[in-house]
């Protein structure tokens, strides 16, 4: 009698699921260029933004540029929406992580931020939670903070027009 | 007090000049007085956010949008004022060319003595009646001499 199939080795489980993230943040420049890496626990998604003094938009305060703090969180966002949308396939094993092709992205609507304290010259973090995500439309919230998760420096709610699935 | 053009010029010159974000990315003032701003930003292969399209991603212009709000918030708050974005919406009406400038126009058009109202758009090459993206938002208004 079997019962329910063996599971994977903990270390295979994991490698597909970063090749998969690694591989749809490594396709995307501006990622790079903005410093941006993730912290996956399971399918949570941590974004870091490190700090660097090219993302300063007042250097007399100092504090973050809104648009470095907008950029972070609509990166956050996407990335996200992507990796929930990939998910199934990352476990099903549907997606060859060695060789996953080129990962259709969402494009983004509407994206409103709200600044809700000015971003600190220190690492930030965020986390987008997917409200809605239809065949064609998703509605995602994202909130980030430095040093306290409970004292965010700015929030921001985006529309994404999601890609065909193949 | 009245500012004269050349003082309004080099106060926004220097205001772009001396923002770091805003200067990594190329933004380049074009015109600034009476609430208006212009900015230019030119393409750039490490701002690409569709790796497909090779098209900007939307946090740059979402950049150029802000600092452009920025400038002409300040060209029309008394001298020595400050300002910061309280928020900002960006609709993005269609991709932007890949390889071509963009330019934000932002408009404050109205200001009470805390809270200035911007509206901007951006196009791309020279098609200024065919943005790629509007904004609207609200910014903070503080200090300088009443």
């Amino acid at each position: 009698m079997s019962g329910r199939p063996r599971p994977e080795p903990v270390q295979a489980v994991k490698q597909r699921r970063d090749t998969a993230l690694r591989a749809l943040i490594g396709q995307v420049p501006m990622i790079g260029y903005m410093g941006v890496t993730f912290d996956r626990r399971g399918d949570e998604l941590t974004a870091v933004m490190g700090f660097d003094e090219k993302l300063i938009g007042n250097p007399f305060l100092p504090a973050l540029h809104g648009g470095a703090t907008a950029t972070f969180l609509e990166i956050a966002a996407i990335v996200e929406l992507s990796f929930q949308a990939m998910w199934d396939d990352i476990e099903s094993g549907r997606l060859d992580p060695e060789a996953p092709g080129r990962i259709a992205m969402p494009k983004t609507i509407d994206f409103t931020v709200d600044y809700l304290r000015s971003g600190l010259p220190r690492d930030a973090y965020a986390r987008a939670r997917v409200n809605r995500s239809g065949r064609r439309y998703a509605s995602v919230h994202v909130e980030a903070w430095q040093d306290n998760r409970d004292r965010l420096f700015a929030q921001a709610t985006a529309h994404f027009l999601m890609p065909p699935r193949g | 007090m009245a500012l004269s053009e050349a003082d309004r010029q080099r106060i926004a010159r220097q205001f772009i000049e001396a923002i770091p974000f805003s200067r990594a990315l190329g933004m380049e003032l074009k015109e600034v007085g009476e609430g208006v701003a212009v900015i230019s930003m030119p393409w750039n292969e490490a701002l690409v956010g569709d790796p497909e399209t090779g098209v900007i991603h939307g946090g740059a212009v979402s950049a150029l949008m802000d600092t452009c709000g920025g400038a002409a918030v300040l060209s029309a708050a008394p001298d020595g004022g400050a300002t910061a974005t309280l928020d900002l919406r960006i609709d993005y009406m269609r991709a932007a060319r890949p390889g071509a400038v963009i330019t934000a126009r932002a408009e404050c058009h109205h200001m009470t003595r805390t809270v200035a109202f911007v509206r901007a758009s951006a196009w791309d090459d020279d098609a200024a009646d065919r943005p790629v993206a509007t904004a609207h938002g609200a910014f903070t208004v503080s200090g300088g001499a009443a």
